[in-house]
């Protein structure tokens, strides 16, 4: 079953790690988002492929948007 | 004395600089980025100098900005405040080439402790402890199995380019030292466009103690106390308090003996910290990095000392006597500081956004350091640190007792707030035991 990974604030999106097709494990981080100064990793906590990435670096994600879908 | 201090920073740290400047009768300048036009520290300042645009780079990062500031505001001295240019030995020099007084360590001292590897070699030839790891980067699989078996598993993996916690496993021993080390190797050439990989020993209970120390004209150092400050998510620190629940007399004396060591070693002069990872099982404590500046958590010493230590900074800069008498510091009490972040108290989740409440508490021994008040819009560019609450009481349980009673009176409406958490915090068992170490924000959070 697709899991959507969502934005949990508004943030910058200083790194993407995976790319479309990649596969991924529990725990795995998907991209790292930026605010405040702080640096935070975005982890799957599912198992599967990444079916769909919605971001790039240098986006500014809001709190809710989708980042990516595994599948 | 000089007469007139820039303060090269914002915030919290800006505003508290600045009312020891005033009190002392010099003129305080500050600068400032667009975004911080209305905060108090702007508003408070003898005078503000804009520097430019919000993004650090432009404006508190910005060397060249911030000495034109100085010149077109013909102050004598510059203080740096924390983070920004504090630890830049550049700025420091460049401070000194205009002709002005730079409040901080020498520019050679700030360089030689921001090579963490130097610095740990530097301190270790001082006879101060240190942990042990690799000291370059390990080249491949054989060659961290036998780094690993030197150092002693457990082993932490670490990116070399990595931080706040990301791009470190623990290998408990060498099969799983094989599969993390690719891990981490992995991650670190694709987030960090840099694969070297370090290793260092694990310690699985560990508490973050840190000595303020104090470098006096003359050349002597002292040490002023230690702060706990084990209670950390995401590796940065959330609550500090001093004197450490973990340290007893002779523990105390051996620390503060390294302490000063480490800054000897290096000339030291002004305030500094030196940070110590303590293993609770075994008592030992390792050197792990020394801070050349004024520490955010630096209040809770001045509330035991009952010294300022902004104002020891300025004496020292200005090559006068301290304040006090440095052979006589007896600390009183105990005293608690938690950092109030614009975060949410279950995640840690930054969330910037406009004051609409913002009511601090008062009364015995509680002191609130705050970078902004009602009105102000706390923006996405800088930290999240809005406000430092601290308490001093006669004792720990004492201490506790005002925080709970402090929480209970700071309102904070508008952006995210963690006050809740200290809520919390304050009635955790293993806090309040004061048994805990650098793992109990995880653990609170399962």
């Amino acid at each position: 079953m697709a899991q959507e990974i969502r934005a949990e604030m508004v943030a910058n999106v200083w790194k993407v790690v995976v790319t479309e097709g990649d596969t991924v494990a529990d725990g795995d981080t998907l991209v790292i988002l930026e605010s405040m100064k702080m640096e935070i990793p975005v982890v799957t906590e599912v198992s599967g492929t990444v079916s769909a990435l919605h971001v790039a670096e240098g986006d500014v994600v809001q709190e809710g948007d989708v980042i990516a879908v595994i599948g | 004395m000089f007469e007139s201090v820039l303060v090269a920073n914002r915030g919290e740290i800006a505003r508290r600089i600045q009312r020891t400047v005033q009190r002392m009768g010099l003129r305080s300048v500050t600068v400032y980025s667009e975004a911080d036009a209305e905060l108090p520290f702007v508003t408070e300042a003898d005078d503000a100098v804009l520097l430019g645009p919000a993004p650090p780079a432009q404006s508190y990062r910005n060397i060249d900005a911030v000495l034109e500031a100085a010149r077109r505001s013909s102050v004598d001295a510059v203080h740096p405040g924390y983070g920004f240019l504090a630890e830049d030995p550049t700025f420091a020099r460049r401070v000194v080439e205009a002709g002005l007084v730079w409040i901080g360590p020498p520019a050679d001292a700030i360089e030689q402790m921001g090579d963490k590897i130097r610095a740990r070699n530097l301190v270790a030839a001082a006879g101060v402890p240190v942990s042990r790891g690799t000291e370059s980067p390990v080249a491949d699989v054989a060659a961290a199995l036998v780094a690993g078996r030197e150092i002693g598993f457990p082993v932490m993996v670490k990116a070399s380019a990595g931080g706040g916690g990301m791009g470190m496993a623990v290998a408990a021993d060498e099969p799983a030292l094989e599969a993390e080390y690719e891990r981490v190797r992995a991650f670190a050439q694709r987030t960090f466009g840099d694969p070297a990989v370090l290793l260092e020993r694990f310690f699985p209970r560990v508490r973050h103690v840190e000595v303020q120390v104090l470098g006096l004209p003359d050349g002597r150092v002292v040490a002023l106390g230690e702060r706990d400050c084990s209670v950390q998510r995401r590796n940065q620190k959330l609550v500090e308090e001093t004197p450490s629940p973990a340290v007893g007399a002779q523990l105390r004396a051996q620390m503060f003996r390294a302490a000063v060591d480490a800054a000897a070693a290096v000339g030291y002069r002004g305030a500094g910290t030196v940070e110590c990872l303590l293993d609770t099982q075994s008592g030992q404590f390792v050197f792990l990095e020394m801070n050349t500046r004024l520490q955010v958590e630096h209040p809770i010493t001045e509330m035991v000392t009952g010294l300022d230590l902004v104002e020891q900074q300025l004496l020292v800069a200005a090559g006068e006597a301290v304040s006090f008498d440095p052979d006589r510091v007896i600390p009183h009490g105990h005293a608690i500081e938690m950092r109030v972040n614009a975060e949410d108290p279950r995640r840690f989740f930054p969330g910037p956004g406009a004051i609409a409440v913002w009511e601090e508490p008062s009364g015995p021994g509680i002191r609130v350091d705050a970078g902004y008040r009602a009105g102000n819009v706390v923006t996405p560019h800088y930290d999240s640190l809005m406000a430092k609450l601290v308490v001093h009481g006669a004792d720990r349980a004492e201490a506790l007792e005002r925080a709970r009673g402090a929480l209970a009176g700071f309102r904070v409406e508008g952006p995210r707030c963690n006050l809740p958490f200290f809520t919390e915090l304050l009635d955790h068992a293993e806090f309040v035991s004061g048994d805990y170490d650098t793992g109990l924000v995880a653990r609170m959070r399962g």
